[in-house]
């Protein structure tokens, strides 16, 4: 590449910088306050794109276009506003993350929204008026449309950093960042302040969307993008920082727009495909701030944050009665190959999806060990559990290693990955631990999708059965059952152990842990190996079940499925993930069989669930529980 | 007293299924400063959360000058004039001092009867608390103990209150501090200002209080005024345990 | 006393600062085994720098920490609580999410070095001990509470039994009677002396409480910007006119007119 070529490319990114910038800078306003991990904030950029290329065709010319663009941020904001009002204000006293779940469900129902308003296709905005012509800069053709984009961002940066820095509007921000509560007492209202914020970041996602129409045309897959680009770069910037947040897009889009700049480079030993690496290279990039920075580039370590959620009860041991109904429920799931077979409601099918759901149950009980009592959120578990299942497939592929060895060797895997990236993730915390773990899965992920010769590429392995008697659905499905009430059984007896304790006295007080000579570090780093050990399990259990592994089921998806069941069962409660890992695999099942809408079908159950029970299902029964018990 | 500031009927109070306050009745008067007395765990925090309306589930009727507040969230409460300065403090800790007191700013008020009540800036306030005057710019979460304490009290102050809600204002507060706070609390009754103070430190109430209630597990055990509970050594020893 | 000989702990030099700001400045000091002493000074002096860079929270500047000879500035808490030095905190930290008494276990637990079994549950470990601490500052009625549901001064005396926990030789205590009652305050003191003088443990403490420093310190140390001013017992702290205008002012918040 020569250094004209590299010059431009550089020019290239600072323009999409821009973008990357508005819709973190709105990612970080709403989690600073609202302590919401808005998973919404990519479909709001998404939402941003499509209705401005609504104005821009329908309305057209100077009006439609840049009239547009500030009518969709208007429209987009008001959405936020609606969203902030109807659903999240209910839920703000949910145990931490909870809100996640009904984020989730807007994801899911907004794509649908926009595939029945705009259909399927991807949809190219005109050209902006004013700015249809090219720039000739180092002997190329520069878009002036990019450079209206290189300047908007450091406008809009330098507005909200003096908000937030000198008006009492940011003062306010910032407070109810830290003490939402005692704002409140000091005569604030703060459901005025919430619902600004999460208009102003609403807003700032859709005119960040409505000003890529001109340059990338609207496209369904925009808003899970566009939520992974806000996340890394909300965090690499630091979170509450604007300017980090502004630092962080431009050297991520740097990175990008050099990795499709230099394309394929041949280093003689290894021809290396520099445009397919743009896929991780922001993960990478964040992994490695995280690691050298463990508060993004200009972050702060931030001030304990006092939570309005309610606060968790003591872990008691099983009541006689729980033991009771665990036991029933083994007993009958034993029994349930026989039921298969009976005439009356029998089906195959039956095992099938028992066998999803004992899986989907391991995986949450074990990224439930380290979310609830470890108080680590792991964003990426699917990596363990992608560990396991190549492990166990590759192992069967390449050394025709046996069924049983290879069982085992699946969560030994996951457990060099869990320690390997346990590591350095338990030296961080909250979000930036949620991060760093979602950047080791996307790693995972990538170094499987594109290391074809090993992994099979995006084909993945297939072919690897097991071997009789296991090849009988109903055998295996013993053999899942077996393994799976072992591994719920054993994590909770881990944690009504000593190191349960310790891992919960390093979550409620790491201070006091440290002063009474706990290693709260070590121990984190322990239960994170535990739990990547047990995950293991869970994915070579899978690749033997579906005979195959293919990367889709190791992405990103999985691991927020994995959050997803345990915040639907209750993460404060040691049988919600069992509960939520049953409910939502089950229902996954049956409503993708319903409709081509089943992502909105799925998602308006999510969000009725979440409304009627704000703990989780266990949560709230168990919250019930105590209240008629206490009351008589 | 027929002009109360504060009037509390039958206030009762629960965290989770645990009763807490057993319907409390007693009153602050303008110009009033009222102590209320009691060992750990009596229920003086929470029977200030719940004026605030900061608890859930309560029951019973809070009057503030007049008007029925009851019903009201923290933040109506505390506009209409009502402070209240919480135990364990929290100030804004990434905040600095005078962003901290910025946030509890609200505009100058009046009493009922429309004489204009004391209003403050962070100039007169430092007057009151020298060790913030000299460090405006800190951080709170990088002040001692004591520093954020009387940080917490300039906070409430900043929001020209009518009645304030002091809950152990003494705690950590060096005694040449207290001291000045005293007189503080002297000064801004003669100003018509109201207190109602929870206090663990009977010479400091002794110092500032004209009349006393004691709780005991939620409910008041002995009324009076602060000189019959100094002149009785006798009624110190059943309730307050000196 | 011979505090020289036999001294549990000792600053040479002790000096930390914060940007612009000199917390502690040039703070040497010796504590005698089985010494009560208490640390005073205005709010800001220094007193909590001081403990937390004793207990391994933060590094010093520049000096020394001796425990027993042995320099321990620099090392991490949890080794230092391993040394037998234990702490309560001034705003005081337990662990909510757990019953009283499974905070004190937690402590014994990590003392007998139990903290990675994984297997038999930890419900069974200790739990007379803990009981028995629990009863010692008068807590063993809330033993099965969950401890975040505690009123603020009973918080205080469960890290008091936590601190105790691992038997230390040195015990630091910030402000522990902080958000107590006058009777309580006594109490929780004098059962704290009663533990100097029993088990022969060295405390050094901070309060504001006067009342409880005059009855009951051995000796008293005065700190005011980060120096020490003074040294003595309490008669001579009471009558030094440079303590008094910094620190006590004019006494009548403390106790009553001298009858
Ligand atoms: N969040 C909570 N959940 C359950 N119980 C609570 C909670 N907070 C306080 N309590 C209980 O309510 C009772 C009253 O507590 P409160 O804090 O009002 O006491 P207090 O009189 O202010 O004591 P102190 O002098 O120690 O501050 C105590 O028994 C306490 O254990
Ligand atoms: N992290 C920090 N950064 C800057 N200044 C700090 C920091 N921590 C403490 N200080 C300052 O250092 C000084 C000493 O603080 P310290 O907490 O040791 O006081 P203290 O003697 O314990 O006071 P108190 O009796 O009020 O608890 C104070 O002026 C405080 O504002
Ligand atoms: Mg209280
Ligand atoms: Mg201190």
């Amino acid at each position: 590449m020569t250094l004209n070529a590299f010059l431009f490319q550089v020019l290239n990114g600072l323009s999409a910088a821009s973008g990357l910038f508005l819709i973190a800078a709105g990612l970080s306003l709403i989690f600073g306050v609202t302590r919401i991990v808005n998973l919404a904030h990519g479909s709001l950029y998404m939402l941003g794109t499509y209705i401005a290329y609504s104005f821009a065709t329908k309305i057209g010319g100077v009006t439609g276009f840049w009239g547009g663009i500030i009518a969709t941020a208007l429209i987009v904001g008001l959405i936020g506003a609606l969203i902030e009002i109807v659903l999240l204000r209910r839920i703000y006293r949910a145990p931490e993350l909870f809100q996640l779940l009904a984020t989730f469900a807007l994801v899911l129902v907004i794509n649908d929204a926009a595939l029945w308003l705009w259909g399927p296709a991807d949809l190219l905005g005109p050209r902006a008026p004013g700015f249809r012509g090219a720039i000739e800069i180092l002997g190329r053709r520069l878009p002036s449309y990019d450079l209206f984009l290189i300047v908007i961002g450091p406008l809009v940066l330098l507005a909200l950093h003096l908000t937030l820095a000198r008006t009492r509007f940011g003062r306010l921000i910032r407070a109810a960042t830290q003490d939402r509560e005692m704002v409140g007492a000091l005569g604030v209202n703060q459901a005025v302040l919430f619902t600004s914020v999460f208009a102003l970041g609403a807003l700032l996602a859709g005119l960040g969307g409505a000003l890529q129409i001109a340059r990338e045309p609207a496209n369904l897959a925009t808003d899970l993008i566009a939520l992974g680009d806000a996340f890394v770069v909300v965090v690499v910037g630091g979170m509450g920082s604007i300017p980090g947040a502004y630092l962080a897009a431009v050297i991520i889009a740097e990175v990008k727009a050099l990795c499709v700049g230099i394309g394929v480079v041949d280093f003689g030993f290894i021809t290396i495909n520099f445009s397919k690496f743009t896929l991780v290279a922001e993960f990478l990039v964040m992994a490695i701030v995280l690691i050298a920075r463990p508060y993004g580039l200009l972050g702060k370590a931030q001030g304990a944050v006092r939570s309005i959620a309610e606060p968790e009860e003591p872990l008691r041991p099983a009541t006689p009665m729980l033991k009771l109904l665990g036991a029933t429920v083994l007993v009958l799931l034993v029994c349930l190959p026989l039921l298969a077979q009976s005439t009356y409601f029998g089906s195959p099918y039956l095992l099938v999806l028992g066998i999803d759901v004992l899986i989907a149950i391991i995986f949450a009980a074990s990224l439930h060990f380290i979310m609830g009592p470890g108080g680590m959120h792991s964003f990426g578990h699917a990596a363990y559990f992608g560990l396991g299942a190549y492990g166990a497939a590759l192992l069967v592929k390449w050394l025709g290693l046996p069924f049983g060895a290879a069982l085992v060797a699946a969560p030994l895997l996951a457990l060099c990955g869990a320690l390997l990236f346990g590591w350095f993730a338990v030296r961080l915390s909250g979000v930036y631990l949620a991060m760093l773990t979602l950047a080791f899965a996307q790693i995972v992920w990538a170094a499987v999708f594109q290391w074809e010769g090993f992994t099979g590429g995006s084909n993945g392995v297939i072919g690897v059965w097991p071997p009789p008697p296991f090849d009988k659905t109903w055998v295996y499905f013993l053999l899942t059952l077996a393994l799976a009430a072992i591994a719920v059984l054993a994590l909770r007896r881990f944690l009504f152990a000593p190191f349960g304790y310790a891992m919960r006295a390093g979550r409620d007080s790491p201070l006091r842990a440290e002063a009474i000579g706990i290693d709260v570090k070590r121990v984190h780093w322990l239960g994170f190996a535990i739990a990547g050990l047990v995950c293991g399990i869970a994915g070579g259990l899978f690749a033997f079940a579906k005979g195959s592994i293919s990367p889709e089921t190791i992405h990103i998806n999985r691991s927020i499925d994995g959050l997803v069941m345990v915040l639907l069962g209750g993460v404060q409660t040691l049988t919600g993930p069992i509960v939520g890992a049953s409910v939502f695999a089950v229902l996954q099942d049956t409503v993708m069989r319903q409709t081509e809408y089943w992502r909105a079908l799925m998602g308006a159950i999510i969000l009725v669930l979440v409304l009627a029970f704000p703990q989780g299902i266990v949560g709230a029964f168990a919250a019930l529980w105590r209240k008629v018990g206490g009351r008589t | 007293m027929n002009d109360a500031m504060l009037k509390v009927e039958s206030l009762s109070a629960w965290y989770g299924a645990a009763r807490i306050l057993y319907d409390l009745s007693f009153e602050v008067g303008r110009g009033e400063v009222v102590a209320l007395m009691g060992r750990n765990g009596a229920g003086k925090s929470t029977t200030m959360r719940a004026i605030m309306g900061m608890i859930g589930q309560r029951q019973g009727t809070v009057t503030f000058s007049g008007e029925d507040i009851s019903r009201l969230e923290p933040y109506q409460i505390a506009r209409r004039g009502l402070g209240f300065t919480p135990e364990d403090r929290r100030i804004f800790s990434d905040l600095t001092v005078m962003e901290n007191l910025d946030i509890g700013r609200q505009p100058a008020r009046q009493f009922p009867d429309g004489a204009p009540a004391p209003s403050w800036t962070p100039e007169r306030l430092f007057a009151l608390f020298p060790n913030l005057a000299e460090m405006p710019h800190r951080p709170g979460g990088r002040m001692s103990g004591g520093e954020q304490q009387m940080l917490t009290v300039a906070r409430t102050l900043m929001g020209n209150p009518l009645l304030v809600l002091l809950d152990e204002p003494s705690e950590g507060v060096a005694p040449l501090i207290v001291e000045q706070m005293a007189n503080t609390i002297i000064e801004l009754k003669k100003e018509g200002l109201s207190i109602l103070l929870s206090e663990q430190n009977i010479h400091f109430a002794e110092l500032v209080s004209d009349r006393v209630y004691v709780l005991e597990k939620g409910q008041i055990q002995w009324q009076g005024t602060m000189a019959q509970l100094s002149g009785s050594p006798e009624i110190q020893r059943t309730y307050l345990t000196v | 006393m011979s505090a020289s000989d036999s001294s549990v702990l000792e600053l040479r030099g002790l000096t930390k600062s914060f940007g612009g700001v000199h917390a502690v400045r040039d703070v040497s000091l010796k504590i005698g085994k089985g010494e009560f002493l208490a640390m005073i000074g205005p709010n800001g002096a220094g007193k909590s720098t001081c403990f937390n860079m004793i207990n391994g929270q933060l590094a010093p500047d520049s000096g020394q920490i001796l425990c027993e000879g042995k320099n321990i500035a620099g090392l991490a808490p949890r080794d230092i609580w391993r040394l037998g030095v234990g702490r309560t905190f001034q705003v005081a930290a337990t662990f909510g999410s757990m019953t009283v008494i499974e905070n004190v276990q937690t402590a014994l637990i990590s003392h007998a070095r139990e903290t990675y079994r994984l297997w038999r549950p930890a419900a069974s470990r200790h739990r007379a001990r803990a009981l028995d601490l629990l009863r010692q500052v008068n807590m063993q009625g809330a033993a099965d509470r969950p401890s975040r549901e505690l009123a603020y001064g009973d918080v205080k005396r469960v890290e008091l039994a936590i601190a105790l926990a691992n038997d230390p030789k040195l015990l630091l205590m910030d402000e522990p009677t902080a958000g107590m009652g006058a009777g309580e305050r006594h109490g929780l003191i004098e059962l704290v002396k009663r533990l100097v003088v029993e088990r022969g443990i060295s405390v050094l403490f901070t309060e504001h409480s006067m009342d409880v420093v005059f009855a009951f310190a051995d000796r008293i140390v005065v700190l005011a910007r980060g120096r020490l001013i003074a040294d003595g017992d309490a008669t001579a702290i009471r009558d030094n006119e440079q303590v008094r205008e910094v620190y006590f002012g004019t006494g009548k918040t403390f106790a009553r007119a001298p009858a």
